[in-house]
């Protein structure tokens, strides 16, 4: 008995708080850190995501590797002739055909276009040009939509039902028929610094039209949070809306709003492409993948190069997009059983 | 259930005369900054034309006049393109028997296949199958159609000569011209839409799969099909009926304005097209207004559609 | 409590088959984080016509338990093993097809939230309709619409024809219950197993449930295990007692035996915690500090070492589930504590209750 008092007496203090029996898992590691580590995991997502950057590196030395093709070779590329094989061939035939790649690093790599300019150059230059609508168009829509959602959500009442309503109007249009309305008043009027001129008159066309894809289900999140116990609790404290909404709701909004960035920009780039081919888009002397899309479709069926290499570019670079923004979704929603590409297990 | 009826429909009216206001706005106002009848006159116009457009149109009386006739000219079939020679209703009833062609053969076709495509992805989920058909709707979302269709005009139908390189027969002239003229271009439309519809499906099945009434239906020790048939996908195409209701109202009102360019159809998105490089003010505003028209009401519809199906919402 | 009508030992008399045989029941999960233990050895029998208690908090095994016997956890990611027989069938191994054939048949299930546990789009008579045709395919509509109309007559939902055309949402939680009840009846099971019937439900509706249960094992003598992790619930209705911690079994005995005799430091903590109108409302309610261990990475010896103010070293090393009392050879506990010391302890205050964990 006393052996068992004296034993009694070593055993764990029990006011102690009862330590850390997890311990499996690292204590206090954060959401993002888990997602973090949920998409590393996913190699599939990886891959593409790592495909796209690569994408946008090649895009961003286009300066670089123009300046490498013009110091190779011939002083006239227009209509000039190359050796191929040891044969000079003419650059355009007397069709005006363009040639095909010649897959020779230093000159025509991916053929020549219906003016006789390098195809690689153009398709690197021009990915600039649609990477920075995709990009500027996505930040648009993501920045409006989700401030839109927030005052939505947050007030209801009259902001709510005129915020929505006008959301109901530019949803009721598709975004191809409304982009082209956007894109022509735009390129007629322009809009301050928005001149035809510009890409950023198209990008703001692509931003603008896919706003309410985003607005809406922020507000609704919004509207969740808001009965939280949390929201409740900051406004106790005398907290002010705006600080509420960028303190307190917005943080809980970073993982919808992660997941639409990549969604945003594949429609974007995609939109872009749409646009400019019909010719309510980019216009010269600017040039996208959309203005070669265009240009090469023009000579049909001759030089099918030009519609196949930056089409092909163009369908990778949004493919990309959209499997890593799926990987993403997948890491950042543990709850979801809908599983990636490559799943886990 | 009457109230709601009601109530949605008012909204809906409420919401087109909001669309054909701002419709307005964009074309007579914003667009031409000023001189709306030149605008639509077009370049070769002399100021006959230019006064007779702007007394058709009210341009020298107050906007809402304005506004009143300019609807009027749509509805009633007076309006007339100047710069492409045309009355504006009477070409898109043209081009409407191909439109109609295009959307509802790629519409049936696609939903077809997304709940097909979509329920086997969800069924084998995480294997083999799953991750193929995953791959292949990501592939289907990023491709533009245009370019979709330029691939297999070239390839198809320009090297191979199996397929027609775009045109349209009409149906009634020739049956089997029709149908082998738009089989490409449905394949094309659908490939975007299948893409989108099968990953949504997949994502909707495998939600309700979780819900407690599943799990009761199975506890009750219904056969997985009838589980599957009468329990997850009742409630999981709903929203897929709902996106294709609304997207097959873009389609008719020229949504497929690509594919459609694309394949040298004449239908009523080509017409939009058409219009673009020619300003053709009133054919395209007339075209963009009934388009949104005929999405709002479709949306109505199916809004009042989801309350019969799902008596929860008769509030 | 009650006087239970079947013997106090509770186990089944030599060469009597009980309707339900666990044996050794283990079930873990496969996640990405690893293998998860949710029930780690589980081991007890139901006769007819008795209602057996498992009785747990959260993430103790118990609704994994129940809904392994249906069927209901199988998987890609789940490994189970061990023995569950109804009447001698095997219920682990069963064909899907004869699964099927069971549940809603032999075995029926009702679940803690009746609201999203019947489909909202369908009228409650379909869905009883459903089961009954299910089991009974040559039974015309009609007449299995006159079932279910008995049925929900039978547990007590009024106008039961014109309910029978109403839907899910057009009911009250406790009536809602009791369709479930009504549909879990609807082919006679042998035996049935509730997950929490009354958790979701408000205190006063509670007892009717409870009463609609208790009504059940006299009308059709089928055995019930009743999950839940309240132990005042079990104190009006249970038979036997089985109680669960991190997914093993540490007590199972008679229920006057768990509520007067104790063996397990659990449960002195889950008596403890019972709110009682009797007490000083001035003091704390009690909890059992501390959390339950993740099942993931179990530690070594007994699962409740961390939380137990009596542990001492031997609990390092796995008790067995055995009987420390001569007298009752069918009261189960898994704990190294010597019996007398037990009766000691556990005595705080006049009241069964956990050492500090009171107040």
């Amino acid at each position: 008995m006393t052996a068992f008092a004296s034993e009694l007496s070593s055993a764990p203090e029990p006011e102690e708080p009862i330590g850390d029996e997890n311990e499996a898992l690292p204590p206090g590691i954060g959401p993002y850190a888990l997602a973090w580590r949920r998409l590393r995991r996913n190699k599939v997502a990886m891959f593409f995501g790592g495909l796209f950057l690569l994408v946008v590196v090649l895009c961003l030395l286009a300066p670089v590797y123009s300046h490498h093709v013009a110091h190779i070779g011939y002083a006239n590329q227009d209509y000039g002739t190359i050796s191929i094989g040891g044969k000079q061939v003419p650059i355009l035939s007397d069709h005006d055909i363009p040639i095909g790649p010649t897959w020779n690093i230093h000159h025509f790599f991916l053929g020549a276009d219906d003016l006789g300019r390098d195809v690689a150059v153009r398709l690197l230059y021009g990915g600039r040009a649609s990477l920075e609508i995709g990009v500027v168009g996505m930040l648009i829509t993501m920045v409006f939509g989700t401030i839109c959602g927030l005052l939505a959500g947050y007030f209801r009442g009259w902001i709510d039902n005129l915020i929505s309503r006008i959301n109901d109007i530019i949803w009721a249009y598709p975004a191809v028929l409304l982009g082209i309305t956007i894109g022509m008043v735009l390129n007629v009027r322009g809009l301050g610094p928005f001149k035809s001129t510009t890409l950023m008159s198209t990008a703001l066309v692509v931003g603008f039209v896919y706003i309410p894809y985003v607005t809406r289900p922020v507000r609704a999140q919004v509207m969740m949070l808001r009965e939280r116990e949390f929201i409740d609790a900051a406004r106790q404290q005398g907290m002010r809306p705006i600080r509420i909404m960028f303190s307190e709701i917005l943080p809980n909004l970073s993982s919808t709003i992660i997941v639409f960035i990549p969604l945003m920009l594949a429609n974007a780039i995609i939109l872009e492409a749409a646009l400019t081919y019909l010719g309510a888009g980019v216009k010269s002397p600017n040039a996208s993948w959309g203005t070669m899309l265009q240009s090469g479709l023009q000579d049909f069926p001759a030089g099918f190069h030009n519609v196949l290499i930056p089409g092909l570019t163009l369908v990778i670079t949004v493919m990309s997009v959209n499997i890593f923004g799926d990987g993403l979704r997948d890491a950042l929603d543990p709850r979801s059983k809908v599983r990636g590409i490559a799943g886990g297990n | 259930m009457s109230r709601f009826v009601v109530r949605r429909l008012l909204t809906m009216v409420l919401l087109l005369f909001a669309i054909s206001a701002v419709t307005f706005l964009l074309f007579i106002v914003a667009l031409p900054g000023g001189n709306p009848a030149g605008q639509i006159a077009g370049r070769l116009a002399t100021p006959a034309e230019i006064h007779l457009i702007s007394v058709r149109y009210g341009f020298d009386k107050p906007i809402y006049i304005q506004y009143l006739k300019t609807m009027g000219n749509i509805f009633t079939g007076t309006a007339y393109s100047y710069s492409q020679g045309f009355n504006v209703l009477s070409e898109i009833e043209t081009g409407l028997p191909k439109t109609l062609s295009l959307a509802f053969g790629a519409g049936f076709f696609w939903l077809f296949a997304s709940i097909v495509l979509g329920t086997l992805a969800a069924i084998h989920q995480g294997k083999y199958l799953d991750r193929v058909l995953t791959v292949l709707s990501m592939v289907g979302v990023s491709m533009p159609p245009f370019f979709l269709g330029a691939l297999l005009i070239y390839y198809v139908g320009y090297k191979v000569g199996l397929i027609p390189i775009g045109g349209y027969v009409p149906l009634t002239q020739n049956p089997a011209a029709w149908f082998w003229h738009l089989l490409a271009p449905w394949f094309t439309l659908s490939v975007l839409f299948i893409g989108f519809y099968s990953r949504v499906l997949r994502g909707s099945i495998l939600d309700v799969s979780n819900e407690d009434y599943v799990r009761t239906a199975r506890a009750k020790g219904l056969s997985e099909r009838r589980v599957l048939i009468r329990h997850i996908l009742r409630t999981s195409l709903l929203p897929i009926i709902s996106l294709w209701g609304l997207d097959m109202a873009q389609v008719i009102g020229g949504g497929a304005i690509l594919t459609e360019t694309v394949y040298n159809l004449h239908g009523v998105g080509q017409l939009a097209a058409n219009s673009i490089g020619n300003f053709d003010t009133v054919t395209l505003m007339s075209i963009v207004m009934l388009t949104a028209i005929a999405v709002v009401v479709m949306n109505a519809l199916i809004d009042i559609f989801y309350a019969v199906l799902d008596p929860r919402i008769r509030l | 409590m009650t006087e239970t009508s079947t013997s106090t030992t509770g186990a089944p008399a030599a060469g009597e088959t009980p309707l339900l045989d666990v044996d050794d029941l283990k079930v873990a999960f496969a996640t990405e984080d690893g293998m998860v233990r949710a029930v780690d050895g589980v081991s007890f029998t139901v006769r007819q016509g008795e209602v057996v208690a498992i009785v747990g908090e959260s993430g103790s095994g118990k609704s994994v338990t129940g809904m392994t016997l249906m069927g209901l956890t199988r998987g890609p990611n789940a490994r189970i093993q061990g023995s569950a027989k109804l009447n001698g069938q095997e219920l682990l191994t069963a064909s899907n097809n004869d699964l099927r054939k069971i549940r809603g048949n032999r075995i029926a299930m009702i679940f803690q939230d009746p609201i999203s546990s019947l489909n909202p789009v369908y009228r409650i008579g379909n869905q009883i309709v459903e089961q009954i045709r299910t089991h009974n395919p040559n039974i015309s509509k009609n007449d299995a619409m006159e079932q279910a109309i008995d049925l929900l007559a039978r547990v007590g939902i009024p106008r039961p024809r014109d309910r029978a055309r109403a839907y899910p949402h057009e009911f009250s939680g406790g009536m809602r219950q009791r369709v479930m009840i009504a549909m879990a009846l609807s082919c006679s099971p042998e035996l049935l197993i509730a997950d929490e019937p009354t958790t979701a439900l408000d205190v006063t509706i509670q007892a009717q449930i409870l009463e609609e249960i208790r009504g059940l094992r006299e009308q059709t003598n089928a055995g019930i295990i009743l999950i839940t992790h309240d132990l005042a619930v079990v104190a009006d209705i249970a038979d036997r007692v089985v109680v669960m911690y991190s997914g093993r079994v540490v007590e199972q005995t008679t229920l006057d035996d768990v509520f007067y005799d104790p063996q397990h430091p659990y449960t002195w903590g889950l008596l403890g915690s019972i709110t009682r109108v009797d007490r000083d409302r001035r003091t704390r309610l009690p909890a059992i500090p501390g959390q339950p261990p993740s099942l993931l990475a179990p530690p070594a010896g007994c699962h409740f070492r961390a939380r137990c103010p009596f542990a001492f070293d031997r609990c390092a090393e796995v008790p067995p589930l055995t009987s420390h009392l001569p007298e009752a050879p069918d009261h189960l506990d898994r704990c190294w504590l010597d019996v007398e010391r037990k009766r000691a302890v556990r005595n705080v205050d006049g009241e069964i209750a956990l050492l500090n964990a009171k107040g």
